[in-house]
């Protein structure tokens, strides 16, 4: 099974395109041993657009992301990867078949440096240089830094690197899970920007986020979480009133 | 020190080297001697080197610190040995059957079946495991090489280069040609491969590197691999110069884990510094000093020599640039205990009095020795629970405070007597633990295991040697007396040993009900967090240490009474392994879990002691004998399954079954579908489900509320 977007050069024989929906999740209930945080989740996320699941904490968005990744075995329900039932399938699979996910608090490896935190990229196919090219054309700091633990550097240059392994790898669909986390507003409308870029290449999306001004304002549709179910799914505009009823209403 | 960057402290420490090196050539016998005893302390400090380097693979690609790597060696020398001389293969050939096959794949099985199943257990648990392939693996060479005496040529024997004016072997040289090569491939490999960078990303973000597309399985089987293939590869080449017997070669790892100690678990350059200045430090003291026939204020220096290693390995420890408190996300470990109530730890003690006095009167004389010693064991076991099971503190020195017990209640029994004896070893024992917690409080984890490691090796070696401690062959011990009352039937003893195991089972677990036992409980969930809010980390560490030492203590003062007499054998290093060992099998959290293990211990030691001759005709001999290591050592290795130990399982089975008594016998309910306090909701009649799930959790009685109604 393969859903890759782009053909690589001398790919020629790659699967042409897949119908959409690119990711569907249907009637998805997971647990956490006994704790049952899913209770039926729909969701759709078509080829080629920018898709926001928001929602207060422990909606359980970064469950939903988690299956999605394979990550976390749903007990009941399908997901549906460009037309394939994925269920169960390994992450690293997933991943080396064009799923990039972002997880929630910085992608990275700590006690690597930037040059082999791009390299454990490569596993997805793409050549190290052509990563390193990418990711050093676009965030200039992360190549004067190449040789640094990623440890040592600031929340902004990691989450940036976390985002250069999604641009350098050509995914067919991007998971990002809480990228605002921690960070200043100027990075995190930086990282937004990278987002819509991302997406104007075709690249299809899932986002979770708690705070949604930036989102929306890069997002096609939303979707709003709570206790476990999505219980609203719209454009953004229709999405925003009803969301701040949602985080105000929430806490009474 | 503490000021200078890490150039300052090389510095020193060269200047130091270079300095001992000049004086030892100038003053102590010349030129040529010196360079004898360097070249001896570098080629087997690179063997110490290349175990080591294996054991920092293993560790920094898996997270696990594994205890058996000096067994893993041993085995690769035997089966060395029987390619090579028993088969008759080519050197070349069986070098390389083991090498690259055999270690490689034995390596990567222990990690599939094994260790892969300790994902998300404690630090103590994987330890334990460990520990128990360790004591298998003993367990099973001596049981496929039976001792004999085997022996292992040196390479190129006979073959020998002359260095200014000495002799160096060519199996010297050829070590240190391995080593140099072993340093550069591992460099290369771990950061200039993609294999190598997937192996160290897989102990920063398991699940982030299998979002990368890595495998982290193939990772963990290959680091296991390469680790095992060290092992053999040292186990083979110091095989001819020291001897191919089993626990030498299983036990040499100690000095192996100083070198590891000098790499920080994490540098190889460093690794193999650490392994060249314990070889040399090794050799300069056994041929520079003469501390056989030393003696400074009637203590005999002669247990010095061998306790060097581990010397260097608690200073290392304690010299190692301390971790900060580890922040953000609390660890989730698998592992759970219940708390008893103190009316039902106080029934549980009652029971256990009823039981042993009922067992008392109808045990044979041998099988009453076996259950004294066995609850005698499982005291020194409790010692562990407040310790490792409530503040998560590792200790591999239990039987060393049980022998200091021991020794306290010797020499205070002859004057104010044996009660007062009792009183003393525990206050003995508790004295020196918190005088040993105190430059290990900065050490936590493996590296707190490894400094009571060094501390048990230290007095095994030279405390316990002492003529002045255990005498020359054993000494007696005496039982205590309470109240007039005489304790020299063994039934009436091992009465007397329940009663002291209730007593001590049931203080501990008030203890845990107490402020500092939930002090030690917030300690082990989360040092950083308990620091935040004021809690003393050093008074609560040193409090349980001692508290520990002084349960050991007196357990170790009740093991000696029932035989009567203790030597210097009795509490050995490798003794405290298959205590830990048991404990965490029994339920290391539970005092029910230290009786368990304390009694299991002793079931397998007898079963190793009284069916040889039966095992013998039906050829499965050696087994038996061995079955005091292997079984333990099995169910250690099961331990990944089910890190809570035994006892918790009988717990809940217990619970499970009172409850389903009390419920009318109801079957348990399937997991299946949303829990019905979930779907609970006031927009829709509830369903009979939810009702009954909403009765029970405001706890009505359904059978009540049915007469209501009605």
């Amino acid at each position: 099974m393969t859903f890759r977007r782009h053909a690589h050069p001398g790919d020629a024989a790659d699967p042409p395109l897949e119908p959409d929906p690119l990711l569907e999740l249907s009637g998805i209930t997971a647990a956490y041993g006994r704790i049952q945080v899913l209770h039926g989740v729909d969701l759709v996320v078509p080829e080629g657009s920018v898709f926001a699941l928001l929602g207060p904490n422990g909606a359980g968005k970064t469950t939903t992301l988690r299956v999605a990744a394979g990550l976390h075995e749903p007990s009941g329900g399908v997901v549906l990867l460009g037309g394939h039932k994925v269920n169960g399938a390994r992450p690293e699979d997933l991943a080396r078949r064009g799923l990039c996910t972002v997880p929630e608090g910085r992608g990275v490896f700590p006690n690597l440096t930037v040059r082999e935190n791009l390299q454990m990229a490569t596993f997805t196919g793409v050549p190290l240089e052509r990563i390193e090219t990418v990711a050093y054309d676009r965030f200039p700091r992360l190549g004067e830094r190449r040789h640094q633990l990623t440890g040592t550097m600031s929340g902004g240059e990691q989450q940036m690197l976390a985002m250069a392994r999604a641009l350098a790898t050509d995914p067919a669909l991007l998971l990002l899970d809480e990228l605002s986390m921690g960070l200043a507003p100027l990075v995190v409308e930086e990282l937004y920007r990278i987002v819509a870029e991302l997406a104007e290449t075709g690249v299809s999306i899932l986002v979770v986020e708690q705070f949604a001004r930036t989102v929306l304002g890069v997002a096609d549709r939303a979707a709003i979480m709570v206790n476990g179910r999505v219980t609203r799914v719209g454009a953004p505009a229709d999405l925003e009133e009803e969301l701040s009823a949602h985080y105000l209403g929430a806490s009474e | 020190m503490s000021r200078l960057g890490d150039t300052g402290r090389w510095g020193v420490g060269l200047a130091l080297g270079v300095g001992l090196c000049g004086y030892l050539i100038a003053f102590q016998g010349g030129f040529s001697d010196w360079l004898t005893f360097t070249i001896l302390g570098i080629t087997t400090g690179a063997i110490y080197a290349i175990a080591a380097s294996g054991l920092v693979v293993t560790y920094t690609t898996s997270g696990i610190f594994n205890f058996a790597q000096g067994a893993f060696g041993m085995l690769g020398a035997f089966a060395y040995w029987q390619l090579r001389y028993d088969w008759g293969w080519p050197a070349p050939i069986a070098l390389a059957a083991i090498l690259l096959v055999v270690a490689p794949l034995f390596g990567a099985l222990v990690e599939r079946v094994i260790m892969r199943g300790l994902e998300g257990v404690s630090e103590i648990t994987s330890t334990v495991v460990t520990i128990g392939l360790l004591a298998m693996a003993i367990g099973i060479a001596n049981i496929v090489w039976p001792p004999a005496g085997r022996r292992v040529d040196q390479f190129f024997a006979g073959e020998s280069v002359t260095v200014g004016a000495i002799n160096v072997t060519w199996h010297r040289i050829v070590i240190v040609v391995v080593a140099v090569a072993v340093a550069v491939g591992l460099r290369f490999l771990l950061y200039r491969t993609r294999s190598g960078v997937a192996m160290r990303a897989v102990v920063d973000d398991r699940s982030l590197s299998q979002l990368n597309g890595g495998n982290p399985g193939r990772s963990a089987m290959l680091s296991w691999g390469l680790g095992a293939s060290l092992a053999a590869l040292s186990g083979i080449l110091i095989a001819p110069l020291l001897q191919l017997s089993v626990l030498p070669l299983t036990l040499l790892i100690v000095n192996a884990y100083a070198a590891a100690m000098f790499g920080r678990l994490k540098s190889l350059p460093l690794t193999f510094a650490g392994g060249l200045v314990i070889g040399i430090a090794e050799n300069y003291s056994a041929n520079y000093l003469d501390l056989n026939t030393t003696e400074v204020a009637g203590v005999s220096l002669a247990g010095l020599q061998p306790a060097i290693p581990v010397i260097l390995l608690f200073l290392i420890l304690i010299a190692l640039p301390s971790e900060r408190l580890r922040t953000g996300g609390v660890q989730r470990v698998r592992e759970s205990a219940r708390v008893p109530t103190m009316r039902s730890a106080l029934l549980a003690g009652g029971a256990l009095v009823v039981v042993t006095i009922a067992a008392s009167r109808v045990m044979s004389t041998a099988n009453v020795t076996r259950l004294s010693l066995g609850l005698a064991t499982a005291v020194i076991i409790l010692s562990l629970v407040p310790l490792v099971g409530y503040g998560g503190q590792i200790s591999l020195a239990a039987m060393t405070f049980a022998g200091l017990g021991a020794f306290a209640m010797v020499k205070v029994a002859d004057g104010p007597g044996p009660l007062v004896g009792l009183l003393a070893a525990a206050a003995l024992a508790a004295v020196v633990g918190a005088v040993i917690a105190l430059p290990a409080l900065r050490l936590a984890g493996i590296y707190l295991a490894l400094a009571t490691a060094a501390f048990a090796v230290f007095m095994e070696k030279f405390i316990f040697t002492q003529s002045w401690f255990f005498g020359a062959g054993s000494i007696q011990v005496p039982r205590p007396e309470v109240l007039g009352l005489t304790f020299d039937d063994d039934r009436s003893y091992l009465v007397l040993l329940s009663v002291l195991f209730a007593l001590l089972g049931t203080g501990v677990v008030w203890l845990r009900r107490g402020p500092f036992g939930r002090r030690l409980s917030a300690m082990k969930d989360s040092p950083a967090a308990c620091a935040t809010l004021g809690l003393d980390l050093t008074r609560t560490k040193v409090g349980v240490f001692a508290f520990s030492a002084g349960i050991a203590g007196i357990g170790g003062a009740l093991f000696g009474g029932v035989s009567g007499s203790v030597s210097s054998e009795t509490f050995l290093f490798a003794q405290s392994l298959p205590i830990l060992l048991m404990g965490v099998v029994g339920g290391i959290a539970l005092v029910s879990g230290a009786l368990l293990g304390g009694l299991l211990l002793q079931f397998f030691s007898t079963v190793g002691e009284n069916f040889t001759l039966l095992a013998s005709a039906l050829f499965v001999g050696p087994l038996i004998t061995n079955f005091a290591l292997v079984a333990p050592g099995l169910i250690g290795i099961l331990l990944s399954r089910n890190p809570d130990g035994l006892a918790a399982d009988l717990v809940t089975a217990v619970a499970r079954a009172g409850r389903w008594v009390r419920e009318g016998r109801s079957r348990p309910e399937q997991d299946t579908g949303p829990d019905p306090l979930d779907t609970a909701t006031f927009e829709r009649p509830l369903t009979p489900a939810e009702r009954a799930a909403v009765d029970r959790a405001l706890g009505l009685d359904p059978q009540e509320l049915a007469r209501g109604s009605a």
